[in-house]
């Protein structure tokens, strides 16, 4: 089996983001990347598959040349290669021009399963497994707690706001995976010596035919018009509970009209 | 003034609360026309729509377009945006109403904006990033504006429509239907107001301690008519059920009032609560990071104070 698993470098959501003041995207200079948190769940997925089905498992990024960290990391965990989708001219994409880009590098590289994380911690969108499903015309597959591939058969648990529902399909099929799903290894010594040389293919626009009209901050299909950091929440009153913080949080209820 | 679509969330034919606050906000903006996809449809549906403000009523409701995943939904609207060249359309910003947004915006060649927490003119969106630490406006400049909200963003206020019904008939097309749902599992629901629609939740984390000690959470929450929520702690240990999972990778909510028992206060916690109006937290360990959002706080045994804060609400009624 032929799994692509799509990997984003974000900012670590424990240091403080910015957007920038010139063009209004995020500030991915001003702060350390990490792999999106949710991605490993889906790299790890991925290689379980691998590991139960045969296969390969490559990885897909788009994102900037420092992107490559977060490559290395998920080649450290075990997948086979990695394709870069970088260029200049995606800078500033937004979950459009993302999907497209992504759905054509998805295309060039050929593949039977696509696997992603649930959302980005940074845009928190959760529409681009969405996206890709639509535009590669395959089985959209999402927000799964569970995958179970049979065959050319596919199924999954994916969670909704009651419990969960089972859906099936067959393969090729976009899947994104919640946090539930599995426990994503560490990489190993070993992994990360051999990590460094697993082949990473770089591509750049062209090589995706990826049209650079229809990507990028001046192809996007909104705009920031204006932000500003959140007013910090006012100081709130702390109490120590001596025996009376029950009542005390009562009071507090019943001056805010709660109770 | 033109037509803006609004696609209800309905459960066993009740409309939820978020439609009724999406029909509020398409009026102030233009006309609101409610969609309703799939079964469950009835004259008091549509009366409750065409109460707050509802003008049309599209209904599609066949088994066809719940029976396979989101893309139905999403050709449902494209359908319309195509036929009745709307100004905007508006889901709720659920996973699943984010999902059909997304899809939307690619059939329908648009831009589409998630999570606004509010809507204005010209259809800017309000939406609060990075975790509650920067607020954004945005607004879509290509396409039909396609804008995800999230509960609780306006208060629902009724303004009769006239409530005029139309039915439109689609069947999925093929592609539609590669993801076929077999089975929906509902794991317990109780009588509580639901997670993300609720004015108020009460939360409990790791310092619960178990399943059984949750009780003492439902109590309070019952106690002022609150949804629970959990944090990744307390479901991952199987205390409460995923779906109850307030978080980054579980519900956003922005009730009135949130209170935090025995929850630390992770980033990826707070991501998803951050925006409740009032915070509300007890906790025994007074450097826990959650104290830095609260608009009270309790350093305290959760044991002692939530009973304690419980029985002095009861006393209040
Ligand atoms: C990819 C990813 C996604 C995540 N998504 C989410 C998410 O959606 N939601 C989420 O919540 N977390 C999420 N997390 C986990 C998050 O990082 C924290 O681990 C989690 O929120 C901690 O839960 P907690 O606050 O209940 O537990 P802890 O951090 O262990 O905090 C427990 C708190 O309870 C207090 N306490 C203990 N006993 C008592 C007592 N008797 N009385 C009063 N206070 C007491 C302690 O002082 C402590 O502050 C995610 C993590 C990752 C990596």
């Amino acid at each position: 089996m032929n799994i692509v698993v799509c990997v984003k470098q974000v900012p670590d959501t424990a240091t403080e983001r910015k957007l920038r003041s010139d063009d209004k995207t995020l500030d991915r200079d001003a702060v350390d990347g990490v792999v999106n948190e949710l991605d490993e769940y889906a790299v790890e997925e991925a290689l379980r598959l691998k590991e139960a089905h045969g296969g390969e498992v490559t990885v897909l990024t788009m994102g900037p040349a420092k992107a490559t960290e977060t490559i290395r990391k998920a080649l450290a965990m075990g997948a086979d290669k990695a394709v870069h989708l970088s260029d200049d001219a995606l800078h500033g994409s937004d979950a459009l021009s993302t999907s497209y880009a992504m759905a054509q590098a998805l295309k060039k590289i050929g593949f039977d399963l696509v696997i992603l994380g649930s959302e980005s911690t940074d845009a928190r969108t959760g529409v681009l497994a969405a996206m890709l499903a639509e535009r590669l015309g395959t089985p959209q597959l999402t927000l799964a707690r569970k995958v179970e591939v049979n065959g050319s058969a596919i199924a999954i648990e994916r969670i909704t706001d009651y419990g969960f529902d089972k859906v099936e399909a067959t393969l090729p099929a976009v899947v994104s995976v919640v946090e539930k799903i599995n426990e994503p290894r560490y990489p190993s010594f070993k992994g990360i010596m051999a990590a460094k040389k697993k082949p990473v293919e770089t591509l750049g626009i062209a090589d995706a035919s990826v049209d650079g009209s229809a990507v990028g901050l001046a192809a996007a299909y909104s705009e920031v018009a204006e932000f500003a950091a959140a007013p910090p929440r006012a100081a709130g009153t702390v109490v120590k509970d001596e025996g009376d913080g029950g009542v005390k949080a009562a009071d507090f209820l019943a001056s805010k009209k709660f109770i | 003034m033109s037509e803006i679509l609004v696609l209800v969330e309905h459960v066993d034919g009740e409309v939820k609360k978020v439609t009724l606050e999406l029909l509020t906000l398409a009026r102030t903006l233009g006309e609101a026309s409610a969609v309703w996809a799939g079964p469950g449809y009835s004259e008091a549906a549509k009366a409750k729509l065409a109460e707050y403000g509802a003008d049309k009523v599209y209904v599609a409701d066949s088994d066809e377009i719940v029976n396979y995943v989101v893309a139905p939904k999403a050709e449902l609207l494209a359908k319309l945006v195509g036929d009745k060249s709307p100004a905007a359309v508006l889901v709720a910003a659920t996973t699943e109403g984010k999902e059909v947004a997304g899809r939307l915006a690619v059939k329908t060649d648009s831009g589409v904006i998630t999570d606004a927490v509010g809507l204005g003119e010209g259809f800017v969106a309000d939406q609060s990033i990075f975790g509650g630490g920067v607020n954004v406006r945005s607004r879509v400049t290509k396409g039909t504006p396609i804008v995800a909200v999230r509960p609780n963003s306006t208060a629902p206020v009724a303004a009769a429509g006239a409530g005029a019904e139309e039915k439109v008939e689609v069947a999925p097309s093929d592609a539609a239907r590669a993801a076929k749902i077999v089975e929906r599992v509902k794991e317990e629901k109780g009588a509580r107001p639901e997670l993300t629609e609720a004015a108020i939740v009460v939360s409990g984390g790791r310092g619960v301690g178990s399943a059984e000690n949750f009780a003492i959470i439902e109590k309070l929450a019952d106690s002022i008519g609150a949804a629970v929520g959990a944090s990744r702690a307390a479901t991952d240990a199987k205390w409460y059920p995923h779906q109850f999972q307030v978080g980054q990778t579980g519900k956003t909510v922005s009730p009135q009032l949130y209170i935090a028992a025995g929850i630390s206060g992770a980033i990826q916690h707070r991501a998803g609560m951050q925006t409740s109006k009032t915070i509300i937290v007890i906790n025994k360990d007074p450097e826990a990071p959650i104290f830095e959002i609260a608009d009270f706080g309790v350093v305290g045994d959760l044991f002692q104070v939530v009973p304690q804060l419980t029985e002095e609400i009861e006393k209040r009624k």
